[in-house]
């Protein structure tokens, strides 16, 4: 025990020199946990939204149903399958009806998606109760991207032309209803909700969808011929993705951040190294091996980590706190890069996170300690005394 | 007396000697060239002396001392000191040896800076393993010896020249080794610090029986040793012994 003792000693008695090290390491601690934390937090939040808006506990799909294919789209819909129509009526499945249109908003042609779904669905977070509303003129809803991109505000009409399951060519006035604010974008650009059953009658598609939405909490799923289950696993793949593009990027962060606090470290003890040879020259006449003299000097090295893991707490948790409760309020146009996160991003924070980064911390900083000490391994005592090199 | 008689109180003064050295050579590369630093030094030291080696800079005399102190191992001849042959310890016996039986004090002090006194004086019996209490006995027993225990919690840095040697003393005599080397003690100090720290090293000369071994070319120091020898280009040039008690033996 005397080691970790003397080395707290004297790393407490080396004042501001120890502290302006402990707390550019605790910056760094703090630094490293803050923006894994953020990162963490949008790649939940994009799951997360993705999961709420669009997925659910998965998707049905026509087994022609391809969302990357909108060729694909005049073949993909059928009707709603026994097995699946219960689940439907009980409010656990919202079938969605997909195909292709045009909208001609100032009397310029836009294509779009059409898209049905029963107003009273509550399986995924789409505000469709906009669209029980009866009268002449279709309500719709549409995403706050679309709206400025086509220039539509709600109360506004315009004409939508699709071609039904017979080939012909028709249109109608349809009236925006609401308009939504979501951070999911492949539920709001070049797309339009109205309800299922206009959509069905329109397109003379009667009792049938091109995937459906199944609840979250729905556990058994049944089978059901020219239907695929697409479960949270593949429908997230895309996002997967993106957070792993980024993981790249957040890793090459979090290297340059552990190795600008390594440095601080590495330099100290360099320094010392040098600085502190009669001190060690002294220590060997006291009696000290230089093994012991190594695991002094690295324990030195290493309790700056955990003075910094003491320090970075101090004020970290407090700060961090306040962050993963209130929020980070994204610019207005990160969103239009794709990425479902919403007006704020709240950071996550997990113990696994400060756990390991502590560790990793700890760990990194006994081994940048050790490296420079190696050299005192071939220290002479008579030379340390003098206070010459090796 | 008869043979055996004297063989046996022969075979008991080697055995009573705390230092003997035989045929000692150290010799350090210089490039091209060779450096003899000790050249064939035969001496031998009973316990309890009070003596020191002089001569011109580069006569040998701080290697002699780094060597008895275990410091540095001789190239030939050997050293024993305790009992224990220099040349034949590992790093790890040496640094044991230096811990339990041998004090330094260095010209220039070398107090740890970061620790306070108390601190710096307690070091060895932290690494002799004893407890807290005993340690704080023995400190400021050792802080009394040297009229220093008002100052065990200051820094060295807030000390003078001669107060930071008697804290070196101090920390050289808490452990209360058998043999004390002081390299140049009074090099950096004014006269009257110099009378005072080695009238404190007389006293624990005679009151603990603590042999004391100086390197040193200062005359206030010569005027104190009870035994001077004189090395001369790592030669043993004169050893001289000035009075009775307690150091009788002449060697060379």
């Amino acid at each position: 025990m005397i080691i970790p003792k003397l080395a707290l000693r004297n790393l407490l008695g080396a004042g501001i020199r120890t502290w302006l090290n402990v707390v550019v390491l605790s910056f760094s601690f703090v630094a490293i946990i803050w923006t894994q934390g953020y990162i963490e937090g949008m790649n939940q939040q994009m799951a997360q939204s993705k999961i709420q808006s669009e997925y659910a506990g998965g998707q049905y799909w026509q087994e022609m149903y391809d969302p990357f294919d909108p060729l694909s789209l005049l073949d993909a819909h059928a009707p709603v399958p026994d097995a699946i129509r219960e689940m439907v009526e009980q409010g656990e499945a919202a079938p969605v009806l997909v195909i292709q249109a045009s909208i001609y908003p100032d009397g310029r042609m836009r294509s779009i998606l059409l898209k049905g779904i029963p107003p009273e669905q509550d399986v995924i977070a789409l505000p469709s109760r906009f669209l029980q509303r009866e009268g002449d003129s279709v309500p719709a809803l549409i995403g706050g991207r679309m709206a400025k991109s086509v220039g539509l505000e709600i109360g506004d009409t315009f004409i939508v032309q699709w071609r039904d399951a017979g080939g012909t060519f028709d249109a109608v006035d349809v009236e925006i209803v609401q308009i939504m604010t979501t951070s999911v974008q492949s539920i709001d650009s070049g797309q339009v909700w109205i309800p299922l059953d206009r959509l069905r009658d329109m397109a003379e598609m009667k009792g049938e969808a091109s995937y459906i939405v199944v609840a979250q909490d729905r556990e058994d799923l049944p089978e059901a011929a020219g239907w695929e289950f697409k479960d949270l696993e593949f429908l997230l793949a895309d996002v997967r993705a993106i957070i792993q593009s980024k993981s790249v990027g957040s890793s090459i962060m979090y290297i340059v951040l552990l190795l600008l606090a390594m440095l601080a470290i590495f330099d100290t003890q360099v320094l010392s190294i040098f600085r502190r040879k009669k001190e060690m020259g002294t220590l060997m006449a006291l009696g000290f091996t230089r093994l012991r003299i190594i695991q002094l000097f690295t324990m030195e090295g290493a309790l700056n980590g955990v003075l910094a893991a003491l320090v970075a707490a101090l004020y970290g948790i407090p700060l961090l706190g306040y962050a993963a409760r209130k929020g980070w309020a994204m610019p207005q146009g990160v969103d239009s890069f794709g990425l479902a996160i919403g007006e704020k991003l709240f950071p996550v924070f997990g113990v696994g996170l400060v756990i390991g980064t502590t560790l990793l911390v700890l760990m990194v900083t006994t081994i940048v300690s050790y490296i420079p000490t190696r050299r005192i391994a071939k220290l002479k005592p008579t030379e340390a005394l003098r206070g010459s090199s090796t | 007396m008869d043979k055996n008689d004297i063989q046996q109180d022969e075979g008991r003064m080697e055995n009573s000697y705390l230092i003997k050295t035989d045929q000692l050579v150290k010799t350090y590369p210089m490039g091209q060239h060779v450096l003899k630093a000790l050249d064939q030094v035969s001496l031998s030291f009973l316990s309890g002396e009070f003596a020191g080696f002089v001569g011109p800079s580069g006569s040998g005399k701080t290697t002699l001392l780094n060597i008895l102190g275990s410091l540095d191992a001789p190239t030939e001849g050997s050293a024993q000191v305790m009992g224990e042959k220099i040349e034949d310890l590992s790093h790890k016996d040496a640094a044991d040896l230096r811990n339990r039986q041998i004090g330094f004090i260095f010209q220039t002090f070398n107090l740890l800076p970061v620790y306070t006194v108390f601190e710096n004086v307690e070091f060895p019996l932290l690494l002799l393993g004893l407890s807290a209490s005993e340690r704080k006995d023995k400190v400021m027993q050792a802080l009394e010896w040297v009229h220093l225990a008002d100052r065990a919690k200051s820094k060295p840095s807030q000390l003078s020249g001669g107060q930071s040697q008697r804290v070196a003393i101090a920390r050289a005599v808490v452990k209360k080794p058998r043999l004390i080397l002081a390299d140049e003690p009074t090099a950096n100090l004014d006269a009257e610090n110099s009378h005072n720290i080695l009238r404190t090293m007389v006293k624990l000369n005679l009151e603990l029986g603590t042999t004391f071994l100086f390197a040193t070319h200062d005359d206030k120091v010569i005027k104190y040793l009870r035994r001077k020898i004189t090395l001369y280009d790592g030669k043993v040039a004169r050893d001289e012994v000035y009075d009775a008690e307690p150091t009788r033996e002449k060697t060379s």
